[in-house]
């Protein structure tokens, strides 16, 4: 490739450097590259992405082996994260506090919930402090910074699949399952919530390499957010109007949305997924422009 | 238009003292505060901004400025093909303008042209991560620096083979030797194919061995017309690899040009010795009542002061000096030392003019002619006396009065011959080689 490309100029400069045999490769022009000081708002560069969508790939192919590698029992925890939680959930809020469910069994009603929920989790968490964890990169090689938290949010779909499993042979067991059009909503609802947890990570990250609060704030955060969104919980207990507004909480759709297409029960997705997605694309695009922004001194200041 | 690869136009990167040197990272608390306190602020930066249009280099508030320029006006062209050295003190300037080079930081001011794909090598094993085997770093680290998967996938076994470390690609790195881990990392940096390399100091890592196989691999892509910026320490590497040297110190360029004159430059400035030396006020000079040292010089044949001297040619140390009694016989000597401290030689006067004669009153100039080809390349300082012998007294004696730099040209002419490698020695005298051939009966 970088062959071809030297063959390519010493064709347009009709003079070869010394060593390299001259071929009829097709001439490529060279890439130009400009450097100057960048000011305020910048463009997002979204072709720069898909031009180094290779280093994405291993950068969550990285963070996947290495994250079970030296556990004993390596991917089942990705699935025992959100499975104890269901079990505790069940115990504490289903039995004793007896939570209404929407007419479905309340393990699977949590269990439901908790799978979209802790890719989100995780996903937030994890990439709210890749930058900094990711210092001796950014401060060696340049690619583009989107990726680190990109990448981290990525790698929690390996867990989500797994996890995705599970959840189907409880539905299964519970004797719920069936084939229904609407299983089809359930990518673009993992999508939604795979933005949702990019966007707040591109906040997070971009602001925690300035100020280190945030990763003190994280996991505070996080919690809140578990029970701004209605998984211990139905919507449902909600009165309308808030139900709606409720749900500029992007994980509320989500979450609704996915026990809706799996178990059957709740509303379809409308106004308040709607509204969901709209709050997402709002995160994710404020977000991709402070990233942007910030990301010039990032080296400087990590 | 020529070939250019990379061309910097006044560059220059500050760094903000709150947040670089004072160490951590700022509190929320102050950027809010900040924040409250901007509107007033930023609206008084954006009307002086409008009007003088010139980069705000006047801090915003009246306290003293809280920024320190790493790297100011610095401008140069490196042609396609071109290896470039960039020599200077640690902290001058030199990482700050290859992570500029390799944007990883943005500049503060000036602009950057690159044509053709960067590759840039400032650490060891880019991206290594201890878990992952030495394949699948190979892998990563490969990625991040710029390569294709399929040109890895390509170049994998060549890889893993130039690391010498076949029967442990599938072990964990953290479990390699650190001689393991650093050969892993150069080869895949090695097999790097960019149009244009940035090397910060990969060199002084490795046995001897090691390091030679990676001085040849750069010869290769030098060969490969590809064009190399290359930082080092080592300036034997930056003569022997690079045609031109950058010398960077205080965060500009402070000397541009050939390889073996900058590195000269540069000795010199790190040994704080210049290759003249002169004492203007007779009092203050060294020396006693009967002679005082007045001016010491390194020279050419034509009479032109020199800091760095071709290997092959002949030059001279001069010494002036005053005489200020009449009736003493005074020999001047020198000694000349190289880097580390080794005396090469010392030499005193015994021209027959002056031997053993008494000197008038008046101003001597004594030059010491040195040949070509006998000295080895690097910096040398030299000391210098006046002494009588007869009576064993000492005038003078002025240590590391001067320094010079003997560079290698790699002219056939040298001793050097056809070798292109490094030539260790004190001396590289050209000697005189004979050979007897006998040939073999020839069969009946």
């Amino acid at each position: 490739m970088a062959k071809d490309l030297i063959q390519g100029v010493s064709i347009v400069d009709g003079a070869p450097p010394e060593g390299v045999p001259t071929s009829d490769s097709p001439a490529l022009p060279l890439v130009k590259t400009v450097i100057e000081p960048s000011r305020g708002w910048v463009p997002l560069k979204l072709s720069e992405l898909w031009e180094y969508r290779e280093v994405l790939y291993f950068l969550i192919w990285r963070d996947v082996k290495v994250r079970y590698r030296p556990a004993l029992l390596g991917g089942v925890w990705a699935v025992v994260q959100p499975f104890m939680t269901m079990v505790v959930f069940t115990v504490f809020f289903g039995r004793l506090a007896k939570m209404p469910s929407d007419g479905a069994p309340y393990a699977l009603f949590a269990f439901a919930a908790l799978v979209p929920w802790t890719f989100f989790a995780n996903g937030l968490t994890q990439s709210a402090n890749s930058l900094v964890s990711s210092s001796h990169l950014i401060t060696k090689v340049y690619f583009p910074r989107v990726l680190v938290p990109m990448g981290r949010v990525l790698s929690g779909l390996p867990d989500l699949g797994l996890s995705f499993l599970v959840l189907l042979g409880m539905v299964w067991w519970y004797g719920l399952f069936e084939i229904r059009g609407r299983l089809l909503w359930l990518p673009a609802l993992a999508f939604l919530a795979f933005i949702t947890a990019f966007g707040v990570g591109l906040w997070l990250s971009a602001l925690n390499v300035r100020y280190r609060d945030i990763q003190h704030a994280v996991p505070f955060l996080a919690q809140i957010w578990l029970f701004a969104t209605p998984i211990a919980y139905p919507s449902s207990l909600l009165p309308e109007p808030w139900r709606t507004i409720y749900s500029v909480n992007p994980l509320v759709g989500v979450v609704e949305g996915f026990r809706w297409a799996l178990l059957g029960s709740g509303h379809a997705p409308g106004l308040s997924l709607a509204f969901s997605t709209l709050a997402a694309v709002v995160l994710l695009v404020t977000g991709a422009y402070v990233f942007r922004r910030s990301e010039r001194t990032f080296a400087d200041v990590v | 238009m020529a070939d250019i690869a990379v061309k910097v136009h006044d560059l220059g990167k500050r760094y903000e003292l709150g947040t670089r040197v004072n160490g951590g990272p700022t509190m929320l608390r102050e950027a809010l505060s900040n924040t409250f306190k901007a509107p007033f602020g930023k609206f008084a930066t954006l009307t002086r901004r409008l009007r003088s249009r010139g980069p705000d280099t006047v801090s915003v508030s009246s306290a003293p400025p809280r920024y320190i320029w790493a790297l100011r006006n610095v401008s140069f062209e490196v042609p396609r093909g071109q290896i470039i050295g960039i020599v200077g003190p640690n902290g001058a300037g030199k990482s700050t303008l290859l992570k500029i080079l390799s944007r990883i930081t943005d500049p503060s001011e000036g602009r950057v042209e690159i044509h053709g794909r960067v590759g840039s090598l400032l650490e060891v094993g880019t991206g290594f991560h201890p878990e992952l085997t030495g394949r699948e770093n190979t892998y990563l680290s490969g990625a991040l620096l710029g390569m294709r998967r399929m040109e890895i996938d390509r170049n994998l076994d060549e890889i893993i083979a130039f690391a010498e470390i076949e029967k442990f690609a599938d072990t964990p790195v953290k479990h390699y030797s650190s001689g393991m881990y650093v050969r892993l990392a150069f080869a895949v940096a090695a097999h790097l194919e960019p149009e244009i390399l940035i090397v910060d100091e990969v060199l002084a890592v490795g046995d001897v061995a090691f390091q030679r196989k990676c001085l040849n691999k750069m010869e290769d892509v030098r060969q490969h017309g590809r064009t190399i910026l290359f930082v080092s320490h080592n300036m034997q590497a930056i003569t022997r690899l690079c045609t031109r040297a950058i010398l960077i110190s205080h965060g500009g360029i402070q000397h541009d040009g050939p390889a073996a004159e900058t590195a000269g430059k540069y000795l010199m400035e790190s040994v704080s010795t210049s290759a003249e030396r002169v004492w203007s006020e007779s009092l203050s000079a060294p020396g006693d009542g009967v002679a005082r040292l007045r001016k010491v010089r390194v020279r050419d044949e034509s009479g032109t002061t020199v800091d760095a001297i071709d290997i092959t040619r002949r030059f001279g140390i001069e010494m002036v000096f005053e005489v200020l009694e009449d009736g003493h016989a005074l020999i001047p000597s020198l000694a000349v030392l190289n880097e580390s401290g080794t005396c090469v030689f010392i030499t005193a006067d015994r021209d027959p003019v002056s031997r053993g004669k008494p000197r008038p009153r008046g101003t001597e100039t004594a030059v010491a002619w040195i040949p070509g080809n006998l000295l080895s390349e690097g910096l040398l300082l030299v000391s210098v006396a006046l002494s009588t012998p007869r009576t064993l007294t000492r005038h003078f004696y002025q240590r590391d009065a001067v320094a010079f730099h003997v560079v290698d040209n790699f002219s056939p002419d040298s001793a050097r011959g056809d070798w292109e490698g490094p030539i260790p020695g004190v001396v590289r005298p050209l000697l005189k080689w004979t050979t007897q051939s006998t040939a073999a009966a020839a069969a009946p």
